[in-house]
Formats: C-alpha cells, structure tokens, sequence
C-alpha cells in the first residue's frame, strides 16, 4: 500500500499536481508525554516529481513541514502525461506513486 | 548506530561529489547543504547557509492565514512573480530551526508552491525566490494560537 495520495488534473495549459503523504514528520525536538524522552527525528527530505522523463519539481525538506504532508504546485503539461512522485526520508526509507494526468 | 551514520555521511557525500562532477550541481549548491542550512538556529544562520542575501519585493506572494488555530497545521502557498524564478523556500523565523523547504522548480513548473507547516508560536513566515544571481523575499505575520512544535 503506498502511503501517498497523488493527483493530477488539466487546468488550461497546465497540470495541477497534489499530493498528499502518509508520514509522521518528526522534528526530534518533541518529547514524548508519557517517557519524557525526545522522540527521534523521521521526517521527509527530498521529494522529486517527474513527468515521464521531465524532472519537474524536486524539494528538500526539514522538520518544520506539517505531518502527512501536502504539497501542489502546477507544470506546463497534458493529459495523459505520467506523473511519478517519490520521496526519501531522514532514515532512508523510500516511496513513490504514479498517476496519469487527467 | 555510529557506523551508520558514517555510512550515510559517506554515501551522501559520494553522491554530491558525482553529481557536482555530473555538472548537475553547482559548487554553490552543494556548499549550501553543506553548510546545513536545515539545522541553522536563525533565519540569519538559514540565509547564510543558503548563501543568499534576498533583497525585500513585492513579486513574491505568500498566502497563508492571519491567525492559525493550530500551528502544527499552517497551510501556506508561495507565488514568485520575478522572471526566471528557479527556486523557492519557505521559512519561519520563530521556529527552532527556520527552514522548512525548499522546492527547485523544474522543466515546465509555474512559480507556485502549496505546502503545510509547522509554526511553534507566532511568528513570521518567510519566503525566498532565487531568480539567477539574484534572490527576493517577503514575510507575513501568522498568529498562533496553539503551538506546532510541541504535540
């Protein structure tokens, strides 16, 4: 099951791309309520869109991006483009998804 | 857990040294992360790490609420009207580490990013466009009334 929602539609001349991932964003500067303890830093930073062999956004990331984080932004494209969204987080764990622009 | 850290230090810089050797990156970007931009204290340390010295404009657009009733969730949009924008980041002055993304746009991407943040208090949401040599700013106040850093 991947954890991100991505969509992508035509408006006009360009593509609306929207995404929505499944993570918790730790900053490593919250302490856990019950041990006191400070909960480990697991956040997203990089993040590269693509458009079938286009690279059309790339972003790196800290601690400060909202939990299950969402991001939108628009390309010049078409339908039926295919829209790949992968990300890697502090620990190196991965995942990506794939949409057809409609 | 040493030896792992090590190898990820080893691995990330094998791999921005190919990539500078690519000529995908330049030396200044690479100098930039380096330099840990996403660790910096201040938003003046974040700048320097960026090594950017934006001058104020009013191209650069942001959209975000006056007041945000949980700042672990600020949703924030950032519009650059300056020609040839190639890069734009999002920062918060107030937070313990003020750089919250940066987002390199690429082949075809319009000027305009949407995201959501974390704000721990009221605080000041900063936004920076690099056009070539040249990079702009602007700032909006968002009032918090339930911190985002805490939980």
């Amino acid at each position: 099951m991947s954890s991100i929602k991505l969509k992508a539609k035509v408006e006009g001349d360009n593509v609306e791309v929207k995404a929505l991932m499944t993570h918790p964003m730790e900053t490593g500067q919250r302490k856990d309520k019950k041990t006191g303890e400070l909960v480990p830093a697991h956040f997203i930073q990089d993040i590269t869109v693509t458009a079938g062999d286009k690279t059309i956004l790339t972003a790196k990331w800290g601690g400060s991006v909202s939990k299950n984080p969402y991001l939108a932004f628009s390309y010049k494209g078409k339908a039926g483009d295919k829209v790949k969204l992968a990300w890697t987080d502090n620990k190196g764990e991965k995942d990506a998804a794939e949409t057809d622009v409609a | 857990m040493k030896r792992r850290t090590f190898l990820q230090g080893t691995l990330a810089a094998s791999a921005a040294s190919l990539a500078v050797s690519a000529g995908l990156l330049t030396p200044s970007m690479v100098m930039a992360e380096g330099g840990g931009a996403f660790d910096a204290k201040t938003l003046d340390d974040a700048l320097k790490a960026m090594a950017l010295t934006p001058t104020e404009s009013a191209d650069i657009k942001i959209k975000a609420p006056e007041i945000a009733e949980n700042g672990a969730v600020v949703p924030v949009t950032v519009t650059s009207g300056a020609a040839g924008t190639t890069e734009i980041s999002i920062l918060v002055d107030g937070n313990p580490t003020p750089l919250a993304a940066t987002f390199t746009l690429g082949e075809g991407a319009q000027p305009e990013v949407s995201t959501r943040i974390k704000m721990g208090k009221t605080a000041n949401v900063v936004a920076i466009a690099k056009a070539g040599d040249k990079s702009f700013t602007a700032k909006q106040e968002v009032k918090v009334t339930i911190g985002g850093c805490g939980g």
